[in-house]
């Protein structure tokens, strides 16, 4: 009994996130991109004429910035995207109170049922708006604030105010331009001096709709002597047209504080991943970015921590998984700003079935950032002669007395190795799960049990078919 | 029930180099058979053959398991049909648990006709024989925590291998130079590990080696002896004996022909 079940849940895992869901929309806006979209959404979302007037500058610097001259191909009709995706007029404080079929769609991710198990808090974001959020009651107790970015705009401006585009202005990138000028939904997390979440905070991002765009603001805020670990899920159904999801992440870390951000990102094969994520880390803190890349058709991500004060600490984990017609741009970027400061990226990519893995990364000691140590090891798998995988390490150096470390390599698995697990019985697909879920271990051990297993078990989906 | 490996006239190339020259051998069930013989001789071919390594073809003749074409079967198939080799370098599988890996192994192994994605043994079952396995063999059992052959010792290795012979109790195990790179201690500990593995669960039993620590727990009742790519003398217990205090001296007068050959194997390997 117990096998026929897992059988049939396995037949159906392998198109587990392709399902679309019927929804009644609340509010769609015109395809496109143009001022009066920008005020629209503004006005939607009943916003203070700062932000409004801080999205229409943003618009004008997107319209301005080229595009990126690096990383993949991107081939985006700016003007065939929709930017704005009202699914309800509520967020949910109960999953009840979700209309049905968005629950559904929650339902058959197994947020609910994780919330039940490990969470201590949820935001759930269906098309451009969190529809149901969550925190447990002595966290609220405690003056902890997690909630979606547009609430925390209209109920927490000041403490918005005082740090929102601080650590990524709308000039630092075209993407990041573009969020700043439609950006809707995300997560705004303020975590207290002194405060330690024990559990995860957990955000989950759903495309559904054709052609949909998704840029979700986020912005988390750790004060001194506080910790949290936040972990965002993202997937989407697969369409014959490209959609795009294009975030911004800033994140504060405090005196002595402590923030791990995990991402496991298992976007459909025709979705842009575009996303500029950078934390600012001050005195004898810690930032932490674990980013899992599966899904997609192009991701450019990278990252990035900046040491601002001594003692302060940043480690970028990087997984990278690419098959048939993707690319995974992944990455990371410290930087060394103070003295005293120490930092390690660690990178692992599996490209497989004609995918393309690229490890791009940055280490730059500024003057005056002596003492400094950086790490970097970056490790790529190639599973067959038709996938790619490449390396584009930046290293800028303004100081003597530092200590790099820099160590990369690239393999195949080996005729040795797989003849090695054939000669004990393992069949040949077993062995090359066996060696790549190997290879992203030394990460992987890193997560919370729930998300070791959702990773080797997304990683098993990944690998099914790959030989023979 | 009685096995036998039966080899003849066992032809095998490296590319187009030809390394066996007609290898006959037959093993029963129960017996333990010392393979000797000079460096490049092709002992170690003849292991890696038999367990159907993708960088050697053979070229000619047969290698049949109680009457089934071992040669027609994939290195797993055969793996599933009873055949093991301690190998003399096993790979690293950097990542992956000797329990882990252990577990798919000897499953695989003791249900041949398992098909993809089937059920392990289960957990329970499984980590109470390896747990006892591995008290047997003595070793600490932090060893089924370690990634395979990751950064192990020589003697590390060469242990992990016993263990995984004594999970996977093959019909006919080869053992290619399972004591180099011992020290004494080592050597005897590996030894009575095999012999103790060996006497109980009833293997046949292929040894090649250089030393005699290892025959010592183990007498073979059959030494071959190698040289070019044959098979050229087959003994008792006093071949490998012999062969052990005097070298190899005797037999490369006695067969010139063969001599030559394995000069040339060699003379090739360096030139490569």
């Amino acid at each position: 009994m117990a096998t026929d079940i897992s059988e049939k849940e396995q037949i159906g895992e392998i198109n587990k996130y392709n399902f679309r869901t019927e929804t009644h929309d609340v509010f769609k806006a015109q395809k496109g991109i143009n001022r009066e979209i920008v005020a629209q959404i503004s006005e939607i979302k009943r916003e203070p004429s700062w932000m409004r007037d801080f999205r229409l500058k943003s618009l004008e610097i997107f319209e301005q910035r080229p595009m990126p001259k690096w990383g993949g191909e991107i081939d985006i009709d700016f003007q065939d995207i929709y930017y704005y995706l009202k699914p309800t007029d509520h967020q949910g404080k109960t999953w009840d109170d979700v209309p049905a079929e968005i629950k559904e769609t929650f339902d058959k991710l197994g947020i609910p049922e994780a919330e039940k198990k490990y969470l201590a808090g949820v935001k759930a974001q269906f098309e451009s708006e969190v529809v149901y959020g969550s925190l447990k009651e002595e966290l609220v107790d405690q003056g902890v604030i997690f909630t979606d970015t547009d609430t925390a705009v209209r109920e927490h401006s000041d403490l918005v105010r005082q740090y929102f585009s601080k650590v990524i202005p709308p000039s630092d990138n075209k993407f990041a331009a573009l969020n700043s000028a439609v950006w809707s939904g995300g997560s705004f997390i303020y975590v207290p001096p002194g405060v330690h979440i024990q559990f995860p905070l957990q955000a989950y991002f759903r495309i559904n709709a054709e052609s949909m765009g998704q840029f979700e603001r986020t912005l988390i805020i750790v004060d001194e002597g506080a910790s949290v670990h936040y972990v965002e899920g993202c997937t989407a159904p697969m369409y014959t047209s490209e959609s795009l999801h294009s975030a911004v992440v800033e994140v504060i870390v405090n005196k002595g504080a402590r923030c791990r951000y995990t991402t496991i990102q298992n976007w459909a094969n025709n979705i842009y991943n575009l996303v500029t994520k950078r934390a600012y880390a001050y005195q004898d803190a810690t930032m932490e970015w674990v980013d899992g890349n599966l899904g997609s058709k192009l991701t450019m991500k990278y990252p990035a921590v900046h040491m601002m004060e001594p003692g302060a600490r940043g480690e970028i984990l990087s997984i990278a998984f690419s098959s048939a017609g993707q690319h995974q741009d992944a990455g990371a970027k410290l930087v060394h700003a103070a003295p005293h400061t120490s930092g390690q990226i660690i990178s692992k990519s599996i490209s497989k079935n004609g995918g393309r893995s690229s490890y791009r990364g940055l280490v730059r000691v500024e003057p005056g950032a002596h003492h400094s140590k950086n790490n970097v090891v970056c490790d790529a798998l190639i599973l067959d002669d038709i996938s790619r995988s490449d390396t584009y390490p930046y290293i800028e150096i303004a100081e003597q007395d530092v200590q790099i470390g820099h160590e990369a390599s690239v393999s195949r698995i080996g005729e040795e190795q797989m003849f090695y697990l054939l000669s004990r019985g393992l069949s040949e697909a077993e062995a090359s799960t066996m060696i790549v879920n190997g290879f992203i271990e030394p990460l992987v051990k890193e997560l919370p049990m729930e998300y070791a297993v959702e990773m080797n078990r997304l990683i098993q989906l990944q690998m099914e078919g790959s030989v023979g | 029930m009685s096995h036998v490996l039966k080899i003849e006239n066992l032809q095998v190339s490296v590319g187009d180099k030809p390394i066996l020259r007609g290898v006959n051998l037959t093993m029963n069930h129960g017996e333990t058979h010392a393979l000797m013989g000079p460096n490049g001789s092709g002992k170690s071919t003849l292991g890696l053959a038999i367990m159907g390594h993708p960088g050697y073809t053979v070229t000619g003749g047969s290698i049949l398991l109680d009457g089934e074409d071992v040669l027609e079967m994939a290195p797993n198939e055969r793996a599933r049909a009873g055949i093991f080799m301690a190998f003399q370098r096993p790979m690293a599988i950097p990542g992956v648990k000797m329990a882990d890996f252990l577990r798919h192994a000897t499953t695989n192994v003791r249900r041949p006709d398992r098909k993809e994605g089937e059920d392990l043994i289960p957990m329970r079952e499984f980590r109470k024989e390896l747990k006892e396995k591995m008290s047997h063999l003595r070793m600490d059992p932090e060893f089924a925590r370690r990634y395979v052959n990751d950064g192990f010792s020589g003697g590390e290795m060469k242990r992990a291998e016993i263990l995984q012979l004594a999970m996977l109790q093959p019909k006919f195990a080869i053992l290619d130079e399972t004591d180099s790179g011992l020290d004494a201690d080592a050597v005897r500990l590996a030894s009575e590990s095999i012999a103790d593995i060996g006497g109980r669960e009833k293997m046949g039993l292929l040894i090649i080696t250089h030393h005699d620590k290892l025959l010592e727990h183990n007498p073979p009742q059959y030494t071959h002896v190698m040289l070019g790519g044959r098979i050229v003398e087959t003994g008792g217990k006093d071949l490998a004996e012999e062969l052990h205090r005097s070298g190899y001296d005797r037999i490369r007068k006695a067969y010139p022909d063969a001599e030559a050959a394995n000069q040339e194997m060699i003379a090739e390997e360096a030139a490569v």
